[in-house]
């Protein structure tokens, strides 16, 4: 019968963690419009954002979620609790629980009423008690530096679970970004959890989503060859997901953007390995027999995709304090600049020998294409030195503050010391974070939802 | 544009990747992949047999892959070419400006392809 339940429509209004903020407000009210069952989703977690969540937390305990969370959902807010739409992310980052707190003081301070929220648990696994855990995940692998994070990619079973139980929104922290849009199909459609062809699906409609604009023509645009009307007022994805899990990418009327086949071909295979086996925590999708079909103006179909049963895994990334990354940049211009910026690259590198290898670029001749080693500057194609304006750039990285830092003054140095003509220096030092990743047993992580109330949790 | 006819081969021409094929880079810890889209079904025999894992492997050599593998989906139009440890380390262990590599699709693009000259007209871009 599932035939006669109406279509599930599901948004993306953002597709990493400083995202455009007046992206949602089209979407909702595209979604309002359809009349059908609607989710707005916001996925603002990469590799690392968990991470900096977590340092943010140690100088302010109720901090640790996503900072744009205000300005994400204060446009929208209004709009999805008065017409049932429901708002599914991964904002939580390391702190879900205050990152609902804040919603309902938005609500609060907006004069709404209070939302349902529900709290999605289980991925944080860096407290002592999972120290074991890692440890043997990890082997060898296993971080001698203070660890900062360590969170599993849990699936879309507990926000369907939440959803099921009429949660308007659901707050999670590192969920598997295409469970964003799974957890509401599952919710909707009452797919069992073996069903893996839906389930591979879903997934491959979520995967489509969660860059955002990524699929609507951002990332896209190379004048001449893949011209992109409206870049500046990109429409955000909308899918359109039928009861067998196929989906239609849509994007609001009157926005900029375009959808079209090869919009969403580069989007299906982005961060992808074998297409035989794109792993999630809820099945391993399959769209070696993908069909990519366009069916309207701005309107693409994906079929075909199958499912195969979910890994016995999770995979768990583990940050870990790995000391400190400091770069800086002057800038040669005029005639003989590149001899001047790399006779600046050599001086730089004589005088921080033994701090480890320093990374040399210079920007305007070549800075992203070659490895650290620098070893494309080391060899010139003969006869190039036409650059006009060269931008040395060197970077570097040491467990030891005072060590990392030299690279800072001595580029300063160059004012007086270095080639003529140098100028605007700028400089940097960052906390490095370092990253091991591992695969755990499903059974070592528990995962589940909690409805949040004004004393916390339920 | 490049013309290479000689008297015993088929009219071939010379023209950068981009011409043939589209492309977008994703990373994953120390692991790149770059899609390679044909422009038009006609274009795909020429992507499958120059695209190859040794000649990526070749034109990607300063950054040293430690292997290539090649997926091809031909009901897309498309491959999925995945470079094994050419991020130094990584978005958090790379000195790279671009630590994600998401600039490399546009250096794949440049690969040299030689395509039959009767195959000129499915070639994206302006013709010389």
């Amino acid at each position: 019968m599932s035939q006669h339940i109406p279509h599930l429509r599901i948004g993306c209004a953002a597709g990493f963690s400083g995202d455009r903020t007046d992206a949602a407000a089209p979407v909702v009210q595209a979604l309002i419009a359809s009349g059908q069952p609607a989710v707005l989703i916001f996925e603002t977690l990469a590799e690392r954002t968990l991470a900096l969540a977590q340092l943010a937390r140690r100088t302010q305990p109720d901090a640790g979620y996503e900072p744009l969370l205000v300005d994400l959902l204060q446009p929208v807010l209004a709009d999805c609790l008065a017409h049932g739409v429901r708002i599914v992310s991964n904002f939580g980052a390391a702190n879900p629980a205050d990152a609902s707190r804040r919603i309902h003081q938005l609500a609060a301070a907006l004069g709404l009423r209070a939302p349902r929220i529900a709290v999605v648990q289980g991925d944080d696994l860096s407290g002592p008690h999972h120290r074991a855990l890692l440890e043997r995940a990890l082997g060898p692998a296993m971080p001698t530096e203070p660890i900062v994070s360590a969170n599993a990619y849990i699936g879309a079973q507990a926000i369907a679970d939440a959803l099921r139980a009429g949660a308007e929104i659901v707050v999670c922290g590192r969920v598997a970004d295409p469970s964003l849009v799974l957890g509401p199909a599952m919710a909707h459609y009452g797919w069992a959890a073996d069903d893996w062809d839906r389930l591979a699906r879903a997934t491959m409609a979520g995967h489509l989503l969660e860059c955002g604009a990524q699929v609507t023509g951002g990332y896209f645009a190379d004048p001449g060859y893949k011209d992109v009307p409206g870049l500046t007022t990109l429409g955000y994805p909308i899918a359109e997901i039928d009861p067998d899990g196929h989906c239609t990418i849509t994007k609001p009327a009157g926005t900029g953007g375009c959808i079209n086949e090869r919009t969403v071909k580069e989007q299906l295979l982005y961060e992808l390995h074998d297409p035989a086996a794109y792993l999630t925590p809820d099945v391993v999708a399959d769209i070696t027999t993908a069909q990519v079909l366009p069916v309207g103006p701005d309107a693409v179909r994906l079929e075909g995709v199958r499912g195969h049963p979910q890994p016995p895994t999770l995979k768990v990334n583990v940050c870990f304090e790995s000391g400190w990354f400091a770069e800086g940049e002057i800038s040669y211009a005029g005639p003989r600049a590149e001899a001047r910026a790399r006779l600046a690259g050599q001086v730089l590198r004589e005088r921080l020998q033994g701090l480890g290898p320093v990374r040399v670029d210079l920007i305007g001749v070549t800075s992203v294409l070659g490895d650290d080693a620098s070893t494309w500057l080391d060899a010139p194609a003969a006869g190039l030195d036409e650059a006009r304006d060269v931008r040395l750039r060197v970077a570097l990285q040491h467990r030891d503050h005072a060590s990392a830092q030299r690279l800072v003054r001595e580029v300063t140095a160059l004012y007086t010391c270095g080639p003529a003509g140098g100028g605007g220096v700028r400089t940097a030092m960052r906390p490095r974070l370092g990253t091991v990743s591992c695969l755990v047993p499903r059974s070592a992580v528990v995962t589940g939802y909690q409805m949040w109330n004004e004393g916390g949790m339920q | 544009m490049t013309d290479t006819r000689n008297a015993e081969a088929a009219p071939m021409l010379t023209v950068p990747l981009y011409r043939l094929a589209h492309s977008r880079t994703g990373d994953k810890g120390n692991r790149s992949n770059l899609s390679v889209i044909a422009w038009h079904p006609a274009l795909w025999d020429v992507l499958v047999q120059q695209v190859t894992e040794e000649v990526v492997a070749r034109h990607f050599a300063a950054r040293q892959p430690s292997r290539v593998a090649r997926y091809l989906l031909p009901q897309l139009h498309a491959m999925n070419l995945v470079l094994d440890d050419v991020l130094d380390g990584g978005v958090n262990d790379a000195l790279n400006l671009d630590s994600h590599g998401k600039t490399l699709s546009y250096w794949l693009l440049s690969l040299p392809v030689q395509v039959p000259a009767a195959l000129a007209d499915y070639l994206a871009g302006p013709t010389p």
